[in-house]
């Protein structure tokens, strides 16, 4: 290194001895590997104890006339030996620069779970689909209870106590007080909230109703005593089965794509006539597309109609219920209904925040 | 649900060639009768005839004695020397009710008898047994056996042309498919051929014929019929119990004669069991054209026949042998001995007959019934008894009330030919039979409802087709309709309706999506819960579903007090499994057995939340009224169902057990503790919208005494509770050591949330001053208290506060702890000055002071 050289202290007035001096700075940047050996080089070529530093000292001392030379003379070529420490200042931050993040690079294969990572259940997220799809049609989305009176659950949907549908229905009867019946139910449909609602609100209603609702069956693949339906409610003038039909169809395909649609069957329930079950047309069928049972439906009974106090001469509607587990069995090929039921943890993290 | 046999349902209407059992399901589900399932062929390979030659009994080791018989089975003989099939084949047999010459059933080795059960030679107690001698059970034809068939005596016994090596799949009618159908509770008339045969012809236009209206009609009563006397003291609903009664008498039938092989085959395949002439023709009867039927053994018949209601204390030894005692709503078929009318119980009318009337082996002479009873009152007494009978199942769905004499007549015709009796002229026929009422439709309401425009003259002919009589039309508009005898579910215009658009197809009514008006989209209950289940999903918790059943001893594994108002549980009349009889009153209990699940599944950290309701029965509410249907309770009423159904609160809970976050490479997970409960609980507050009150709740199952929070909300109302559970819950539990659980009430937040809009704080620009500050205080001083008095303190001035370290030691003292917040100060109209600073800080101190006794650390 140079700066242990410095040949004495030039005169600011000897061209020849400030070139030199110069020269010598220069190298010295020049020679710098590092910030460290650039910050050394400048304390020795400019610092206070530099000759050039020591040469522009000595300018104080000159006479008069020299003052003025000497100052040209010394004045740029401390300044080419300033301009050539802040290149290279740069140049080497630079080079470090350059040299850190390659020294901080990581391996981005690890892993970074470092928080659990939670998920919805695919049976509420299917609810929450549904619902989301009546509401973009302008319909409302109605609850109610699931321990229900017996009233709401049966009668207020024209089912009486000696309907031959009612034993149909595998019921789950809450226990009276002593000899009393309590006569409550775990309800066995989503429909006891269509009484309900007509109950409670102004005409027209378009209503969905999604929910839990319980049948005395025991858990197997392909049943379960706990399972949610949605039901849905139309009760407006001038509402027909092709309303009914419109409203499946547009539903099927929000489901199960763009070539779903529905047929309707001839049926039998006590709070729709003229009934229908429906079938859809599900092209992923395991074994080809084809028509596999969905739910049932039909115009809403005017004996249920009367039961809510709305004149069933004036007003129709069209009412339909479908199981949701059986929905996502199909659409996400689940083939047995205990994954769906028992909460196992691994079952919902598959769907995670969406579905 | 009925079986229908093709070549049986080709009697009542015209079926095309070549028709199969899915053809025949595609072409009624059309019209509303679903297939249930095709019962495939019940036997296939060589089942044959056999004769047995030879019988010799071995008597075994184990006590047992066996047959060993030689069976001559025709062309399926094992081969002699020049290759006839002249060889019987030995075949060990375990039962011994045949003898030499009998002609059996063989299952040769190949045969697939129903189970299935593949027939193959096997050795079996020293011989070779080239096949298996069968029983009815084997073949399928039935659920009981006395042992084996025997062709001529148990089957077939009107056949002489039986030869060994026969086919006797053919024979028995074993190789036909027959479809099963369901239907649906209006539908009574399908339970019979005829009503099937007529939906057939409504779907594909084939020609019907009805034996339910045969060309010459059954005869009438006359004087000498055996009398009967209806007296119907206590109609159920006002509708008298028997409208139609109608008896007819057959005598010198030959109590030995059998009932031919195509009967007998007829009702195998229905699912009904051959059991003697007399009682097979009523039940084939009953299959064809829907009529129940009983058949009484005259001699131990004494008239008069009186149909009346049970008396208190009555009791009846039914067919099935079952000694029951009568309800007095039950309708009862009684005779008259020693001149007392009525005194003696001989049936259940509509259900079930007793065992002291009924046709024996040794009944020559007969007396039929036919009639026709409320659907109401034999319902009810099916069910009061449990006695599903065929009559049963066909009288409460509706049965056609003009029937009886035909189906009579039909039982006569067949008694005579197939059992050599004598019909007598005499005919007892009680008909009080209503009139059936004309139902005035809307001409347009068939299109009202449908959307299809049909027009009156298509409506017209839809409801002839199906048997109605449609009148002219009496009034602008309508026209008035008579439903046939045969459909008394056809009551209503909307019950017209469906017929009309069900036959001209649901599949020409079009698809039009109605619009609704406008919406209102979400409550803010419905997306405050959306919002509520995806922030804890966000947070690591995964969202689970449990049953809401519950065990009493659970609340125990709790730890619940005697006195607790969670052990007070909706019971359940018929729960599914009998130790889970009561309806949950909180999450947790149904929570914490999905942890368990997922950690005994090897899942050892374990973060699960569930959002549902529960039941809060309410002590001394009032049972729900029982209303009439079809009309809108009078508002008090409505008021007392609603008060009877028990408030059922929407809770959230969850649970973190194991590690709350996981450990990797970056180092060591962290263990769950109480903080992760109430981070949960404190969550679900803030997606309300609610500040929650956190204070320490040392009582409270199953929470740990020294880890447990109750949250309230400011007007005290109760949340919940978060935090440990307690280690004797967690050990009784089998939970991982440390699990944390909180629970809280939706609708209360709900309730507590201010639903106007926010209103927001300008955002102030000016710089921020930070000041540091800890505070002394006794260790048992809750930090929530000491910061509550620093921010009242500090005033407006202070933006923000963070307790940033809790510190213990000898440097704060014994009994002490040092709590350290850091302010931050910021003004919202010029820059805070340091004695703004100072004033602030001093304040916050002296608040602290006065509210919690706290000392600022030196």
């Amino acid at each position: 290194m140079s700066t242990d050289t410095t040949p004495g202290v030039p005169s600011p007035l000897d061209e020849a001895a400030l070139d030199a001096v110069v020269a010598d700075a220069l190298a010295a940047v020049a020679a710098a590997g590092s910030l460290d050996e650039l910050k050394a080089a400048r304390i020795a070529h400019t610092g206070d104890k530099s000759p050039l530093a020591l040469a522009n000292r000595q300018i104080g001392g000159l006479e008069p006339a020299d003052k003025g030379r000497a100052g040209k003379l010394l004045g740029p070529r401390r300044g080419s030996v300033a301009q050539a420490i802040a290149a290279r200042q740069v140049e080497l931050e630079a080079e470090r620069d350059e040299r850190v993040l390659v020294e901080e690079s990581v391996d981005v294969t690890l892993p970074t779970d470092r928080r659990r990572a939670g998920a919805r259940h695919p049976l509420e997220l299917v609810q929450e689909q549904v619902a989301d799809l009546f509401v973009a049609m302008g319909w409302e989305i109605a609850e109610g209870p699931e321990v229900e009176a017996e009233w709401f659950n049966f009668d207020a949907l024209n089912f009486g106590p000696d309907h031959p549908a009612r034993q149909m229905q595998d019921t789950f009867f809450v226990e009276g007080v002593g000899q009393e019946l309590a006569n409550l139910v775990l309800r066995t449909h989503t429909s006891p909230v269509q009484a309900r609602t007509l109950l409670e609100r102004d005409l027209p209603v378009y209503i969905a109703c999604p929910g839990k609702v319980f049948r005395t069956d025991e858990l197997d693949a392909t049943h379960t005593p706990v399972f949610h339906q949605v039901e849905g409610l139309a009760v407006d003038k001038g509402l027909t089965m092709a309303n009914l039909k419109g409203t499946l169809d547009h539903f099927a395909r929000a489901m199960f794509g763009p070539e779903a649609r529905t047929r309707l069957r001839p049926s039998f329930f006590p709070f729709t006539e003229p009934s229908a079950e429906m079938d859809l047309w599900f092209p992923q069928k395991k074994g080809g597309a084809g028509w596999i049972e969905w739910g049932g439906c039909g115009m809403v009974n005017a004996n249920v109609l009367r039961a809510a106090g709305i004149d069933p001469e004036v007003y129709s509607g069209f009412a339909f219920g479908m199981g949701i587990e059986r929905t996502l069995m199909l659409r996400h090929g689940i083939a047995d209904m205990h994954d769906m039921v028992e909460g196992d943890v691994r079952f919902s993290t598959q769907f995670g925040m969406g579905i | 649900m009925p079986n229908i046999v093709l070549d049986w349902l080709g009697e009542h209407v015209e079926l095309p060639a070549g028709l199969t059992a899915e053809q025949l399901a595609a072409d009624l589900v059309r019209v509303g009768l679903e297939e249930e399932q095709v019962h495939g062929a019940a036997v296939t390979g060589p089942l044959v005839v056999g004769r047995v030659l030879e019988q010799v009994p071995e008597p075994q080791k184990n006590g047992k004695t066996i047959n060993w018989c030689q069976v001559d089975v025709g062309e399926h003989n094992d081969p002699d020397a020049s290759g006839a099939p002249t060889v019987a084949r030995g075949i060990v047999c375990g039962a011994h009710n045949f003898g030499v010459g009998d002609l059996v059933v063989v299952a040769l080795p190949g045969t697939v008898l129903p189970g299935p059960f593949a027939i193959a030679a096997r050795k079996t107690y020293g011989h070779v047994s080239d096949g298996m001698i069968c029983s009815t059970t084997e073949l399928g034809l039935g659920e009981e056996s006395d042992g084996i068939v025997v062709l001529g005596r148990d089957l077939l016994a009107d056949r002489t042309d039986l030869e060994p090596g026969q086919d006797a799949v053919a024979l028995l009618g074993l190789g036909e498919e027959v479809l099963e159908i369901n239907v649906t509770p209006d539908r009574g008339y399908c339970f019979s051929y005829r009503g099937v045969a007529r939906e057939f012809a409504h779907s594909t236009g084939a020609r019907f014929t009805d034996h339910g209206l045969p060309q010459v009609p059954p005869p009438g009563p006359t004087p000498d019929g055996f009398p009967v006397v209806v007296q119907d003291a206590d109609p159920i609903h006002g509708v008298v119990g028997c409208d139609r009664f109608v008896t007819r008498i057959v005598r010198g039938i030959d109590p030995a004669a059998p009932s031919p092989a195509w009967m007998q085959r007829r009702l195998t395949q229905a699912g009904m069991r051959p059991i003697s002439l007399t009682v097979d023709v009523t039940n084939y009867v009953m299959l064809d054209l829907g009529q129940p039927l009983h058949a009484y053994d005259l001699a131990q018949v004494a008239a008069p026949i009186v149909v009346r209601r049970a008396t208190s204390g009555e009791r009846l030894t039914t067919l099935d042998d079952v000694d029951r005692a009568l309800d007095v709503q039950d309708l009862l078929i009684t005779d008259s001995p020693q001149d007392a009318d009525g005194a003696r119980v001989l049936g259940l009318a509509g259900v079930m007959g007793g065992a002291s009337s009924e046709v024996g082996p040794t009944t020559t002479d007969v007396l039929v019934e036919a009639a026709h009873f409320d659907p109401v009152s034999v319902a009810r007494t099916a069910r009061r008894h449990k006695l599903p009978s065929e009559a049963a199942k066909r009288f409460e769905r509706g049965v056609d009330p003009r029937l009886p004499g035909v189906a009579a007549q039909r039982v006569v015709d067949l008694l005579v030919e197939l059992g050599g009796g004598t019909a007598d002229d005499a005919v007892s026929d009680i008909d009080i039979v209503p009139a059936p009422a004309t139902i005035e439709l809307p001409v347009a309401e068939a299109e009202r409802l449908v959307g299809v425009a049909y027009g009156e003259e298509r409506v017209r002919e839809l409801l002839e087709q199906i048997g109605c009589t449609v009148g002219d039309t009496p009034g602008i508009g309508r026209i008035g309709v008579v439903p046939p005898s045969w459909r008394p579910d056809l009551t209503t215009t909307a019950d017209l309706v469906e017929e009309v658009a069900r036959l001209d197809g649901y599949d020409a009514i079009p698809s039009i999506l109605p619009a609704a008006p406008a919406g209102r989209g979400l409550t803010r209950a419905q997306s405050v819960r959306r919002s509520v289940a995806r922030g804890l999903a966000e947070a690591g918790f995964v969202e689970t579903l449990s049953y809401p059943f519950v065990d009493p001893a659970q609340h125990d594994a709790l730890r619940l007090p005697a006195d607790d108002v969670r052990r007070r549980a909706l019971r359940l009349v018929n729960p599914l499994a009998g130790d889970r009889p009561e309806v949950r009153t909180n999450l947790l209990t149904t929570l914490l057995d999905t942890v368990r699940r997922n950690t005994g599944r090897g899942n050892d950290d374990v973060a699960i939340f569930e959002i549902g309701l529960v039941t809060r029965p309410v002590e001394g509410a009032p049972a729900a009224p029982s209303l009439p249907l079809g009309v809108r309770p009078d508002d008090e009423d409505l008021a007392r169902l609603r008060e009877a159904v028990p408030p059922q609160p929407r809770r959230v809970a969850g649970v973190v057990a194991g590690r709350a976050t996981p450990g990797g490479w970056w180092g060591e997970g962290r263990a769950a503790d109480w903080t992760d409960a109430l981070a949960g609980a404190r969550l679900v507050a803030a997606r309300v919208g609610v500040d929650v009150r956190v204070e320490p709740d040392t009582d409270h199952a199953p929470w740990h005494p020294g880890r447990c929070a109750r949250l309230t909300t400011a007007d005290g109302a109760l949340v919940g509770h978060a935090g440990e559970l307690h280690p004797k819950v967690v050990e009784t539990l089998g939970l991982p050591a440390r699990t944390v659980a909180f629970e809280v009430d939706l609708d209360v937040l709900l309730a507590a949330a201010d639903p106007s809009p926010l209103q927001a704080h300008e955002v102030s620009t000016f710089p921020l001053a930070k000041e540091d500050l800890a505070l002394v205080v006794d260790a048992g001083v809750p930090a929530e208290d000491v910061r509550a008095a620093v921010v009242e303190g500090a005033g407006a001035l202070l933006e923000d506060v963070r307790l940033f370290d809790v510190f213990t030691g000898p440097q704060v003292g014994e009994g002490k702890k040092s709590l350290a917040f850091s302010l931050r100060l910021r003004g919202t109209d010029r820059t805070l000055t340091a004695d703004d600073v100072v004033a602030v800080r001093e304040a916050a101190v002296a608040a602290a002071t006065a509210r919690t006794g706290a000392v600022l650390r030196a």
